[in-house]
């Protein structure tokens, strides 16, 4: 299969995906038991003629597969309607606090694949030495440490006592400041270590079994250098397989973004999310939890995309 | 069909069944011997095979140990006194010793709400009498932690054993009818997976709201996903062999040929991956706790703890998080080394890439 026709139909099981994540995030407000309405006027007695305007105004008033169209297509064009809480329009809400967010999950992306490739290499070409049990070592902690704890320990350790970071992010600079951006290293490796643990284990195995196959004797036997021969030819095959479950990652750095952002009061989508669930204000709430979803799936299908791109074998 | 037939004949070449030789059948081993109640020999020596195994795996003896060891802590910090609704024993005290220090509900040192100001903060470091140092309240964090014990590791424990009892008939359905009925099951389970565990959590605990049980729910709405799918796929690889045509053919029923026949042949991954599950949702359980979408202020859950002292934490009071904290690292550590050392058990050629986290996300 070409890898067009692949993407094509790869495509096609994600489109159902999201049309079904799109119905669960709108059920979700319908699962409550109770009138959607109390969550808006937040319990208050009405008279009837602002009750009905305000059913008019989110369109309580429809039946509930048009209210669920009117979202998906209002949502489509980053619409999300405006927050209970503050009045505001849910997509200024989000833009607001997205690049913070983006910024410190790429950054802990680049943490992860710096440490991860090369501690991972080194690991398994020095398999079953002390180096090898080190970097195990390190893997057991780095997933077994829950990521608040981290950010707890590092922000007592490098903010507190040797205050080389402020406590607070310094926000007001915005995300592209100096300060902000040194800042946010801080979660970003909080954020990262645990995927670093995973990857560098991963990177490690995957390299072991490449060691092995005969065409590593092969390029041994014909002298090229060690250099070469790791670099060129096992880093590349052993990558193969790293590549896609670091896409696979997005998923955990946002789901760690959730914790470690309130761990740093940093102002990302994350905190914003926890925040609103507190306030119910579930306008927030819904865009945030289907941008979340529509991340994962993407992300999961640039994962199989890139696969099938390094690997052809997989394109079945 | 064919093509069933002809394996069938190859995979039994061995033995060659041609005509009928009364004089053979008569001198084998008595057809008698065979015993209903005994199917589950083969699943029987298996688990029997893993024990062994798994007993010799000090590391993974050393984690259940702590395990076993934390959950004793849990369970006798302070005395059990049944509710006076409870139907039996109503209002006995079932559990009498009480190991932990202090009251740590007890506010020893003030009582009602304070300013944490910057002196309140540095007031209780740990000492003799407070090993872990006291919190914000001057309540004792060793009691606190041994008592939270009781939260943490209960909604780890029933979180998953709800989990299976969703997911393992589900998945079971799925893998052993397919058709629309799979169809249904596996796009579900697809959609819940396209959201990060917790992200899915805290969605339901959205519009559940906040408490113990709810969060058990939220739990669980994540936590049955990897079990259906397992038990999905291994009830597939499970369900062509001959012995589930057999009891068919005998007309056994549906109900039965799964939980007799197929199941317990299924069950070693779901066991390795309920074991390391209890980790992740411990882990969970106490990040809810921590963003404070979990258990009440009040609780001496672990994430709950570390919650109410963040800003301590992070201006030099490390006391105040450090241990509660350590308790949840110290519990997933030791469920990770049970759950490695039962795969093992179970798998004992498998690689040991040791890059499972349990299904956490």
């Amino acid at each position: 299969m070409s890898l067009q026709r692949f993407v094509i139909k790869r495509s096609l099981i994600t489109i159902p995906l999201l049309l079904g994540i799109s119905l669960l995030t709108f059920g979700m407000v319908h699962a409550i038991p109770g009138d959607p309405i109390d969550f808006i006027t937040l319990f208050t007695e009405l008279d009837p003629q602002t009750e009905m305007e305000i059913r008019a105004e989110y369109g309580l008033d429809q039946p509930v597969y048009i209210q669920y169209i009117d979202w998906v297509t209002s949502a489509a064009t980053g619409d999300f309607g405006r927050s209970i809480i503050t009045r505001d329009p849910v997509i200024n809400e989000i833009m607001e606090r997205l690049p913070y967010t983006l910024v410190m999950g790429i950054m802990a992306f680049g943490v992860t694949l710096a440490t991860a490739i090369p501690t991972g290499v080194i690991a398994a070409y020095y398999r079953n030495t002390k180096i090898d049990q080190a970097s195990r070592v390190f893997a057991l902690l780095g997933i077994a440490i829950p990521n608040f704890l981290l950010g707890l320990l590092l922000l007592l350790i490098f903010a507190s006592w040797l205050d080389l970071f402020p406590i607070l992010p310094p926000t007001s600079k915005g995300i592209l400041s100096y300060d902000m951006l040194v800042y946010t290293l801080l979660p970003a490796i909080t954020i990262g270590t645990g995927s670093t643990a995973l990857l560098m284990r991963l990177m490690r195995s995957s390299m072991v079994e490449e060691l092995d196959k005969d065409y590593v004797r092969t390029a041994r036997a014909k002298g090229l250098p060690e250099r070469t021969v790791v670099r060129k030819h096992v880093l590349r095959n052993s990558l193969i397989s790293v590549v896609t479950v670091a896409a696979i990652q997005v998923a955990f750095i946002i789901s760690g973004s959730v914790v470690v952002e309130i761990v740093f009061s940093y102002p990302g989508i994350g905190r914003l999310l926890v925040d609103r669930v507190g306030n119910r204000d579930f306008p927030v709430i819904q865009a945030i939890v289907l941008l979340i979803g529509v991340a994962v799936i993407l992300a999961n299908f640039v994962a199989d995309v890139l696969y099938a791109y390094l690997d052809p074998r997989i394109r079945y | 069909m064919s093509s069933e037939t002809s394996q069938r004949t190859t995979e039994r070449g061995r033995i060659r069944v041609s005509g009928f030789d009364v004089e053979r059948v008569d001198s084998r081993d008595p057809l008698s011997s065979w015993q209903p109640d005994l199917q589950s020999e083969e699943g029987r020596g298996r688990l029997e095979y893993a024990w062994m195994r798994f007993k010799r795996n000090r590391l993974a003896l050393f984690g259940a140990a702590t395990i076993v060891f934390m959950v004793l802590l849990a369970v006798f910090s302070r005395p059990i006194q049944l509710p006076t609704s409870f139907p039996v024993l109503a209002g006995e005290t079932v559990q009498p010793f009480s190991l932990a220090p202090a009251d740590p509900a007890n506010q020893d040192v003030i009582t009602g709400y304070r300013e944490p100001t910057l002196e309140n903060l540095l007031t209780w470091p740990p000492t003799g009498l407070y090993l872990f140092g006291a919190d914000w309240a001057g309540r004792d964090i060793l009691s606190r932690v041994m008592y939270g014990g009781r939260w943490s590791l209960s909604i780890g424990f029933i979180a998953v054993a709800m989990a299976l009892l969703v997911g393992i008939p589900l998945g079971s359905i799925a893998g052993y009818y397919g058709g629309k009925i799979d169809e249904i099951i596996m796009r579900l389970v697809d959609l819940l997976y396209a959201f990060p565990f917790i992200v899915l959590a805290i969605a339901v605990i959205a519009v559940l709201g906040r408490g113990y049980w709810e969060m058990i729910l939220a739990l669980v709405v994540v936590g049955w996903l990897p079990y259906a799918r397992i038990i999905r796929g291994e009830i597939l690889s499970v369900k062509e062999n001959e012995y589930v045509t057999a009891a068919k053919a005998l007309g056994s029923r549906d109900r039965s040929i799964i939980a007799r026949h197929i199941l317990p042949n299924a069950m070693a991954p779901v066991i390795v991956q309920a074991t390391l599950s209890i980790g992740t949702t411990v882990l969970v359980a106490a990040a809810l706790g921590f963003i404070g979408l979990g258990l009440s202020p009040a609780s001496a859950e672990w994430g709950v703890m570390l919650n109410v002292e963040q800003d301590a934490i992070a201006r030099g009071r490390w006391w105040a998080g450090l241990f509660p904290g350590l308790a949840i690292f110290v519990f997933v550590m030791a469920i990770n080394l049970v759950g490695d050392g039962v795969r093992d058990a179970f798998d004992p050629q498998g690689d040991q890439t040791d890059t499972d986290t349990g299904g956490l996300r």
